[in-house]
């Protein structure tokens, strides 16, 4: 089940399993999220090595109230049981499964993550899981990916394996990218999931950055993954709220409190009615206000 | 014997050389008689020698103090070729007495030890392989480390007597008119060499540049030089100073000066006519690039910066941002450029910009200072002296100096590598806690306790995470755990003086 209610996911910061000195620091730019990577980012001769460092920073290094993923070796390589076992012992927030094409490569995840829960002495369901969508056949699968199982919490695209596959490269304008895009964003939101948009890799196009992240903004992603630290404060910039925003939403919910203090079913603000979705907005955006110290913790404007 | 710090030193040591243990950053009001310089009266036509080596047979004997400056850096030509003629001529005893000895000048120094040629030294820092030769005993006298303006004081009150200063410059004429702005190996500010100048007895100018009389500007005077010594090449212009001076993409420098911009931004005294000193490194860069942002986005400018000076410092005098530039020293070739393009950038010696024992100095006029460490203590207490194995790796420069300034920021990250930089007790104290306000680290703050007004003014910082000094440094040993004590033994290696002449510790022998 979703805490998107309860969580903001707007960065999931890529952070290569080998490297201690990153792993060390991960914690300190403030993503909503940390991905240590075991996959792709880590070399065949290191996969053990990395393995062994993430469980000992998921178990000794303090990351506050990070989120902390880790994304595990694919299904069909040697490493996949043992990646899902470290893991689940070291008791991560978030398994992340590279290249799902299927419903049942989720499903077989969980029944592993389950036993190893098991065997660790873990709450059972304790451990999230996502997926990371890299291919056609995952695009099409993705409303059935992202409702596989319980324990999910996101979808993400992976745009450099899903170009390929496509023919195609990524192009400035992000056009080929999306029908993907917007498949997986309805997976997500149908599933009640979060959806993350693909990495953008070169830190020498900040105007390209900023482009595609209000692009992703616009459409309703949650968030996107990061390879850089600097891309924190580029992605919480666009995620902003407006001042006006933030005054409407205070008002939302003081009307609410006030309905809520009269014992009324009905909710009214200026004159109108306040319904559900509006409600929801205006909690959305005072969490993504509190993030972006814009209002105190009791809600008050700070800017100006 | 304890000093105020609790920090141990060697009473017999203290008594022996003079020395008073420190007791406070408070300078008080005393008098203080200058030391003028002997004076060898000339009409100035027979000061060009035409060899280094009949230069030093004229004016060094056994047992005098002979001085240099550092501002040719890692580029210094100048050091090496008076040493090699100092020590193949077999002198014996000499007091080394530089502004400070940078990495080229190790090796001749270390020569020079083993063969007796130099006995005593006294300098701001040093590192590398002097550094370690003397922490392991190399020197039979302890070595004297002063800051910046303590060296000026000590040579102004004639605790510090110069007998021959060695001066390269990048210019001169054949009376000793000369300055650092211009000419091929052109560094900038002469501030350090201008105290030599004034106050050695003999003053040799060595240079590549022998320019028609009268030479102007001139910083250092005629009157002040008895030889002017033209040789081939007084330094190489592509070590003196780092060429352009690249921001830092470091996000965790990057993260540092974020925070120390939010603590001056925030802090009493940010307001129109502030002052400021940053250092030169990958942090302290990056803040005046986030502190030209503040200052353009509150419509505040600076009445001066201070100190070394890096080109994104002159990008900010040329932009309006800051009205002065007080310049003792000049790290990139932007920086030296500007000095003779930009009449606001004011050449100052030691003695102006940190010397105590004046009728004021620059420092005692500085709002803001952001400064590094190697080590922070929980009574914030800083080492920039010793390293974690215990051997001498840094210099003072100007840090217990500027450290005095209204707001004192020490921007360090929290580890480095497996070393902690907050720790219970720092190997070496050299500037002391009390003249130091904020620590800043990659995940958060400390205030010092005795400033509760930055206190205040600093708890509602939104992102601005604040712990206690004593949180940081358990913070900084969950990460790497409680590291073994050093072993010293029980010989003083070299003394560090407060800029006002006590000793605030002492740096021992290690045991390996």
């Amino acid at each position: 089940m979703s805490d998107s209610a309860t969580r903001l996911r707007r960065t999931m910061m890529f952070v290569p399993g080998n490297n201690p000195a990153m792993i060390k620091d991960a914690g300190i730019y403030g993503a909503d999220s940390v991905m240590f990577d075991l996959e792709d980012g880590v070399s065949l001769a290191e996969k053990d090595a990395a393995r062994y460092l993430v469980y000992e920073a998921l178990t000794n290094i303090d990351y506050g109230d990070t989120e902390l993923v880790v994304r595990i070796n694919g299904a069909d390589t040697p490493f996949y049981d043992n990646d899902i076992k470290a893991m689940v012992k070291a008791g991560v927030d978030v398994i992340r499964l590279p290249k799902v094409e299927s419903a049942e490569m989720i499903q077989d995840l969980e029944v592993k993550v389950a036993a190893a829960e098991k065997e660790f002495d873990k709450p059972a369901g304790s451990i999230n899981l996502m997926a990371a969508i890299e291919s056609a056949q995952g695009v099409l699968s993705a409303a059935e990916i992202a409702k596989a199982s319980k324990r999910m919490i996101g979808i993400a695209l992976s745009a450099e394996d899903y170009t390929t596959d496509m023919k195609t490269h990524r192009y400035s304008d992000g056009a080929e990218l999306f029908f993907a895009r917007n498949m997986i964003l309805h997976a997500a939101r149908a599933a009640k999931i979060a959806a993350f948009d693909t990495v953008f890799t070169n830190m020498d196009d900040p105007e390209g950055f900023y482009r595609e992240t209000k692009l992703i903004h616009q459409l309703g992603f949650d968030g996107k993954s990061l390879v850089n630290p600097r891309q924190v404060e580029m992605v919480n910039k666009v995620y902003e709220p407006t001042k006006k925003e933030i005054l409407n939403a205070q008002n939302v919910i003081a009307a609410i409190a006030q309905a809520q203090k009269k014992g009324s079913g009905v909710i009214s603000m200026d004159g109108q009615m306040v319904d559900r979705p509006v409600a929801l907005r205006a909690q959305r955006v005072m969490m993504l206000a509190k993030a972006a110290h814009l209002v105190d913790e009791e809600g008050n404007y700070l800017g100006e | 014997m304890e000093n105020s710090l609790g920090r141990n030193l060697s009473a017999e040591l203290l008594q022996k050389l003079a020395y008073q243990p420190y007791q406070t950053t408070d300078f008080g009001h005393p008098k203080i008689q200058r030391h003028a310089p002997m004076v060898t009266a000339t009409t100035g036509n027979d000061k060009v020698v035409n060899s280094l080596k009949e230069v030093v047979q004229k004016t060094v004997r056994n047992g005098m103090t002979i001085s240099f400056h550092h501002h040719f850096r890692e580029g210094d030509f100048v050091f090496n070729k008076v040493m090699r003629i100092i020590i193949d001529a077999g002198y014996q005893d000499l007091t080394l007495a530089p502004s400070s000895l940078t990495n080229v000048m190790n090796d001749i120094v270390v020569e020079a030890i083993e063969k007796g040629v130099v006995t005593n030294i006294t300098s701001s820092g040093m590192r590398g392989s002097l550094g370690d030769a003397i922490s392991h005993g190399v020197l039979d006298n302890p070595v004297i480390f002063r800051s910046h303006g303590g060296r000026a004081r000590a040579i102004e009150e004639g605790s510090l007597n110069i007998d021959v200063a060695f001066l390269g410059v990048p210019n001169a004429d054949r009376l000793g008119n000369a300055n650092g702005m211009n000419g091929k190996t052109a560094f900038g500010s002469l501030g350090y060499a201008l105290i030599d100048a004034q106050y050695a007895d003999k003053v040799v100018l060595i240079t590549d540049n022998l320019q028609e009389y009268p030479n102007t500007p001139a910083s250092i005077k005629q009157t002040q030089v008895d030889y002017v010594v033209p040789i081939e090449q007084v330094g190489d212009p592509d070590k003196i100073g780092s060429g352009a001076t690249r921001f830092t993409k470091d996000p965790k420098e990057l993260k540092i000066a974020k925070m120390v911009n939010q603590v001056i931004v925030n802090s009493p005294y940010f307001k129109e006519g502030f002052s400021f000193q940053t250092g030169s490194g990958g942090a302290a860069l990056a803040v005046t690039r986030f502190l030209r942002e503040s200052m353009l986005e509150k419509d505040i400018k600076a009445s001066f910066a201070l100190g070394g000076v890096t080109k994104p410092t002159v990008d900010l005098l040329e932009e309006g941002l800051i009205g002065r530039i007080m310049d003792v020293q000049d790290f990139d070739k932007g920086a030296a450029k500007s000095m003779h393009l930009n009449q606001n950038q004011q050449e100052i010696d030691a003695s102006w910009y940190a010397d105590p024992a004046n009728k004021g100095a620059m420092v005692d006029q500085l709002d803001v200072a952001i400064l590094s460490a190697l080590e922070v203590d929980t009574d914030f207490n800083v080492n920039v002296m010793t390293g974690s194995d215990g051997v001498i790796r840094g210099a003072i420069g100007g840090h217990q100096d500027a450290a005095t300034a209204k707001l004192t920021i020490i921007c360090a990250p929290l580890v480095r590598g497996r070393i902690a930089t907050i720790v219970p007790k720092v190997t070496t104290a050299v500037t002391p806690g009390a003249s130091i306000d904020v620590i800043v680290t990659e995940i958060g703050i400390a205030i010092n306790p005795k400033r509760t007004d930055l206190q205040q003014a600093l708890a509602h910082v939104p992102g601005l995470v604040v712990y206690t000094i004593e949180q940081l440094q358990q913070k900084a040993e969950a990460i790497v755990g409680k590291a073994q004590p050093l072993q010293f033994k029980q010989r003083p290696v070299a003394l560090v003086e407060y800029r006002d002449g006590t000793i605030i510790d002492e740096i021992n022998e290690v045991q390996d």
